[in-house]
């Protein structure tokens, strides 16, 4: 719908060498992102968002980590064969990331302005120390803090105010695409929708392409031009929102959308999906979500079925035809 | 902050009431006579115990602890019994020597013991990772006195380089008889910070912040420096801090091995001697440095790490503690 390919991955393999194993976190991930839209990447706890984010940066802790396979291409460069010196370039400059935990993701001993400070200077070597400080006020009171909390710790602030000044860092350079895992999981409810109308406003603004994680989708419905769901490492369906809310072709997704709460269906129970996802160092041999679908037969379990194109860009990963309205 | 200073150094008093009670009472409790032991083996037992009136010997324990307290607060350590001479001056003669090889020795351990240990965390379970891990658990293990004589047997009788015994006059004879004291002492307390850098390294390197500090695009030496380092200094600086605080106090064998004038020979050679008032305030002089180092350690840890500078400003007197979440 929007501008040009951004960002491409290809067949993405990310595996943890444990002890107890090996975890095959990501098991072939593909997907683009175009310039200035969000895509909303929706799944359970465990499913490889995380992992996927932190991929596309090179930001697997290695060891464990690894990744074994696969393409990143950013702007037509696959950022997994870049030297440190272009990653390093392309990291919280052109693409930036947003952590789950405000608690944990700044530096308690630096102040909020330091931490600000930090990312504008390391990519932009031109500029004097007091532009580089201007800079950064601006940029704090562009996600709502006044100037004079600058030379505070991270620790004088809330979580709500945390997570805003981590965004704050994240778009300080005005990237092309950011990153935000979860960006709104650990914070109130009440704080949950500002932060992210904020998020939403100031990518808008700057024309910033947007990777949101959640397993919200809710949150997912407000704010994503398309959405990918991912499970036990795998994309099994992707589309435009309209298309997956309205027409949901994986038992999965179907599942998912069928276990949101609503008041306008006349329903006592909420339907969870049974069972749970399959344990990552030993996954089944065919499709991963096989033992806990209502649709499966012997060929689920035979190999791991294809994304196949159900029309305007409507990926599907299952061998069956089936319909959100059959599924109720 | 000052309020903080304030109540630590008032702390410091029934500390140091009860390190002089007990050594006090444990000297008491040891055998020999102090004034069979200042008038010498030819003593007529008359002599003696005339002695033992005048040093107030006789009176009950605690009333003589409650008179050296009182001396004590006018600023009268006593004199040896020995040599007669003040025991505050003695001190205070010995330190400055004692302070010059605690300061080589802590710096020792430094430079070796912080790279190191970076280096370890950084690359941990690399062959240079083990190899310093196995080295320090020797350093840790291995005595101190044992080490220094090995030394002074290679360095100083057999290859000549260094002096073996005593402390040299003048700036360069000094820097060369401190060169096998100072690595003496520096090896133990090297292997505890390398021991201490790695592990507290370790426990930041897998921080959020880290991967908030490198989804910025720093570069590794940056994060190493600006990230990591300064949040895994507070049990660095507690362990170097402790280490020092007990090279300050004299080193006892390192000291008699090179025969380096310190405190830690002048402690020695009164407990020998029973020199009850020597070792009273020699021991009374280790507690206070060691308190100070802690008090100065406590200090540093506020400008390293805001939360704790703050907690400080909000605790005085009273446990005002708000914490806001």
């Amino acid at each position: 719908m929007n501008g040009k390919e951004l960002l491409k991955i290809e067949d993405l393999e990310i595996r943890y060498e444990t002890d107890d194993g090996i975890v095959y976190a990501l098991n072939g991930v593909s997907l683009h992102v175009n310039e200035g839209e969000t895509l909303g990447l929706v799944g359970e706890t465990g499913a490889g968002k995380t992992t996927l984010a932190k991929g596309i940066l090179r930001l697997i802790q290695t060891p464990p980590g690894k990744i074994v396979n696969g393409k990143v291409y950013f702007e037509g460069k696959n950022v997994l064969a870049m030297s440190d010196h272009d990653l390093h370039q392309v990291r919280g400059n052109a693409i930036s990331m947003v952590f789950q935990d405000p608690m944990t993701s700044l530096n308690p001993v630096m102040t909020v302005g330091e931490q600000i400070e930090e990312v504008i200077a390391v990519h932009n070597n031109s500029l004097s120390k007091e532009e580089i400080r201007e800079r950064a006020i601006a940029m704090l009171k562009r996600v709502g803090i006044s100037a004079d909390r600058i030379d505070e710790y991270p620790h004088q602030f809330s979580g709500g105010m945390k997570q805003r000044v981590i965004i704050a860092i994240a778009l300080a350079c005005n990237p092309k695409l950011l990153l935000a895992d979860e960006p709104t999981t650990a914070l109130d409810v009440t704080i949950q929708a500002q932060v992210l109308d904020m998020i939403n406003k100031l990518k808008t603004e700057m024309n910033t392409a947007m990777i949101l994680i959640s397993h919200d989708l809710g949150v997912v419905a407000q704010t994503c031009d398309r959405v990918a769901i991912i499970y036990a490492g795998r994309i099994v369906e992707t589309g435009n929102l309209r298309d997956i809310y309205k027409n949901p072709k994986h038992p999965y997704t179907v599942g998912l959308l069928d276990s949101i709460p609503s008041l306008t269906r006349d329903t006592k129970r909420l339907k969870p999906i049974k069972g749970l996802m399959p344990d990552p160092t030993n996954l089944p041999s065919g499709c991963p979500f096989a033992p806990r679908c209502n649709y499966a037969s012997s060929a689920c379990s035979e190999a791991v079925p294809e994304l196949t194109d159900r029309g305007n860009g409507h990926l599907v990963r299952c061998i069956k035809d089936i319909s959100g309205k059959e599924g109720q | 902050m000052w309020k903080y200073i304030l109540k630590r150094l008032l702390m410091m008093i029934p500390v140091l009431l009860g390190v002089t009670f007990l050594v006090f009472f444990i000297l008491n409790m040891t055998p020999g006579d102090p004034a069979a032991i200042i008038l010498g083996d030819q003593a007529t037992p008359e002599a003696i115990a005339q002695l033992r009136e005048e040093l107030g010997l006789n009176d009950p324990l605690l009333i003589r602890y409650v008179r050296y307290i009182i001396d004590m607060l006018h600023g009268d350590f006593g004199e040896s019994y020995k040599n007669g001479i003040s025991v505050a001056a003695q001190v205070l003669d010995k330190f400055p020597n004692t302070a010059v090889l605690a300061v080589a020795g802590i710096l020792v351990a430094l430079v070796i013991g912080i790279p190191v240990g970076i280096i370890s965390a950084r690359k941990q379970y690399s062959a240079l990772d083990n190899t310093s891990m196995v080295l320090s658990l020797l350093g840790v293990s291995m005595p101190n006195f044992w080490l220094g004589l090995l030394l002074s047997l290679l360095f100083a009788l057999k290859l000549g380089w260094f002096p073996s015994q005593g402390m040299g006059s003048g700036f360069v004879p000094l820097l060369r008889s401190l060169v096998l004291p100072a690595i003496t002492l520096g090896t133990g307390s090297a292997a505890t910070v390398v021991r201490m850098t790695r592990s507290s390294m370790l426990e930041v390197i897998r921080q959020d912040y880290i991967s908030t500090a490198r989804a910025k695009g720093l570069d590794e030496k940056v994060i190493t420096k600006r990230h990591m380092f300064r949040n895994a200094l507070i049990p660095i600086v507690t362990a170097v801090g402790l280490q020092f605080g007990t090279l300050l106090g004299g080193a006892m064998l390192t000291e008699t091995v090179f025969s380096w004038p310190g405190l830690g020979r002048l402690m020695v050679d009164s407990l020998n001697s029973k020199d009850i008032p020597m070792v009273l305030g020699s021991v009374l002089f280790m507690t206070i440095m060691f308190s100070f180092v802690n008090l100065a350690v406590d200090i540093v840890y506020a400008f390293i790490d805001p939360r704790i500078k703050s907690l400080y400003s909000k605790a005085g007197f009273k446990k005002r503690r708000v914490v806001v979440a």
